[in-house]
């Protein structure tokens, strides 16, 4: 008798920005089929649309060309096919990258890229709102038309559908924009198994490993409050890899020797990570109820995921729009003992007092006191008036850049001539950002038609 | 007898726009009880009175023995707008463990809960059930 088919899918990142070794360590530890690569975070795609602005050529996250490089011969000679979602606003810029990186390492021909398209609704935006597509907020109701001249980007989130069909016409690796986090895991899985649009129960099975995995480590040990201490060897963190059946059920793991721990605790502290309402987990593919996942631990490093349920998506996709909205900067200064927050206070007092006698106009000026109740406020308590120091952070935000960039130079003059005993001011004036604010929408299904392009 | 909810739980918490969405899971599959009965949205409410300007919602996953809280308006606008340390709510999951709730001596003898250190504050407000 043949033991069960498995398919092992690892997460070699969790945003833009994870640690650079991870990818090279899920492909050279352990046995692995497919390697999936998570880049885009809620603004990260107006950030990439304002570098696509600067150079056509760019708007895609570069580190996946480091990702690639690292991992060219697994992929060109052991078959690991990687799914990432790397292309951002310039899918093509990222997949011609790719395609001379591998040229550069003699590897083309081993190299099969597939592209997914059709996530960018920027170009249709105003066809789309003509045609009666409000695109509004879905946290406040507003119509898109009232910030559609300040708009940098627009992109759906798509599903898992076209990355299987990159993965059916052969490709190796599979470069998306905006798809959703977990279709990065759940399309090889319905590519290796067949599962069906309507078989509604795997298809969530599907979700909840990928969003078990799609942070990273953060399943694995990392960020995990239970037991933090005892969390053995950080430095070696494994990244998580969910071994999945035909059937559904998963268990999710890490290679041998490597440090972090995957248990029943550190991954039903990933489950609840940005969760909603956890009977309606909403994707393009179906609806998971996170109410039904169960966890059983199934040896060291080792948890099995079973009994998840689902239900038809619905009609529509998220949208995620990005907007100008003015901006922001962030000022600091640390003040010592004695009597540090007090003086941090007295120090905020005076800026606030300059501020307002310069005319400067700002939508928001937010005063925090770091280590003495900046993240718990009150239920921090009182700080002990023995605090060796505490650093004052004050950040303004308004439309005026010009005012924002005045108040930059507000700061440091305070350390000669407001309270006493500060430092902490070698980073020199604070930089002025444009904020780029996030819009969520949603859009009829149907109007949005992916693509996939080989190359 | 009062039972702080860091020694009887552990959280992780993340947000969506301007809320923060805080998961509170039972340390052990027995205490999760204790969680369901007295953690309320009335008194999760009640201990973020100031922090936040919006409303609580509650969810249970008996299955994981957890609750998730919606906690909205808690991030001074969330993602980008934020002037915030915490502007992703990575930290508010903490914030809740401080809470200290009552549970009657029987239920904590039967289940040996750990009682709160003497030093630790019943919070803004007492219990609402």
């Amino acid at each position: 008798m043949s033991t069960p088919r498995i398919v092992r899918v690892a997460s070699g990142q969790g945003f833009w920005g994870d640690w650079l070794e991870a990818p090279r360590r899920q492909v050279t530890g352990g046995p692995v089929d497919y390697l999936m690569l998570d880049y885009l975070a809620e603004v990260t795609m107006s950030i990439l649309q304002k570098q696509k602005e600067r150079d056509p050529t760019l708007g895609y996250a570069r580190d996946f060309l480091g990702a690639v490089e690292s991992v060219l011969p697994a992929i060109t000679d052991r078959g690991v096919r990687v799914v990432a979602n790397a292309g951002g606003v310039n899918p093509q810029a990222c997949a011609a990258a790719v395609r001379g990186l591998a040229t550069d390492h003699g590897a083309s021909a081993g190299v099969r890229i597939g592209v997914v398209l059709g996530d960018d609704l920027l170009p249709r935006l105003d066809a789309l709102l003509a045609a009666g597509h409000p695109l509004a907020n879905m946290e406040t109701g507003e119509p898109l038309a009232s910030v559609r001249d300040r708009v940098l980007s627009a992109n759906a989130y798509l599903g898992s559908t076209p990355i299987v069909e990159a993965l059916t016409r052969g490709a190796n690796i599979v470069i998306t924009g905006r798809s959703t986090d977990t279709a990065l895991t759940m399309a090889p899985l319905r590519h290796e198994f067949g599962w069906a649009a309507d078989d509604y129960d795997r298809l969530a099975a599907g979700i909840v490993a990928g969003h078990i995995i799609e942070c990273g480590a953060q399943c694995s040990g990392g960020n995990c409050l239970y037991d933090w201490r005892d969390i053995p060897d950080l430095g070696e963190v494994g990244y998580p890899i969910v071994e999945v059946a035909a059937d559904g059920t998963f268990v999710v793991t890490k290679h041998p020797h490597t440090g972090g721990r995957v248990s029943t605790q550190s991954v039903a502290e990933q489950l609840v990570y940005e969760m909603g309402d956890p009977h309606s987990y909403i994707t393009p593919d179906v609806i998971a109820d996170f109410t039904t996942i169960r966890l059983a631990a199934d040896g060291a490093d080792r948890v099995r995921v079973h009994g998840i349920k689902g239900r038809p998506a619905t009609d529509s996709l998220k949208v995620s729009v990005a907007y100008r909205a003015g901006y922001k900067a962030v000022g600091t200064l640390v003040y010592a003992w004695p009597d540090a927050v007090e003086k941090a206070q007295a120090a905020d007092r005076v800026l606030r007092e300059r501020l307002d006698r310069l005319g400067l106009h700002f939508d928001r000026v937010l005063t925090e006191f770091v280590g003495a109740g900046a993240t718990h406020g009150a239920l921090a308590g009182p700080p002990s008036p023995d605090l060796p120091e505490v650093q004052l952070r004050i950040g303004v935000r308004g439309s005026s850049r010009r005012d924002v960039e005045r108040f930059t130079r507000e700061i440091a003059p305070l350390v000669l001539n407001g309270p006493p005993s500060v430092t902490g001011f070698a980073g020199g004036r604070p930089k002025v950002e444009e904020v780029v604010a996030y819009w969520p929408a949603l859009i009829d299904k149907r109007v949005v038609q992916p693509t996939v392009e080989m190359q | 007898m009062r039972v702080r909810l860091l020694d009887i739980a552990h959280a992780r918490s993340g947000d969506k726009g301007d809320t923060a969405n805080v998961g509170i899971l039972a340390l052990r599959p027995e205490w999760y009880e204790v969680l369901d009965q007295y953690v309320t949205r009335d008194r999760v409410a009640a201990h973020f009175t100031g922090l936040i300007t919006g409303d609580v919602i509650r969810f249970a996953l008996p299955n994981l023995g957890a609750l998730n809280f919606l906690l909205h308006g808690a991030l001074d606008g969330g993602g980008t707008l934020s002037l915030k340390t915490d502007a992703q709510g990575k930290v508010v999951s903490t914030a809740l463990l401080r809470m200290v709730i009552d549970v009657p001596d029987d239920v904590a003898t039967r289940l040996r809960l750990p009682a709160a250190p003497a030093a630790a504050p019943s919070g803004p407000r007492q219990s609402v059930r």
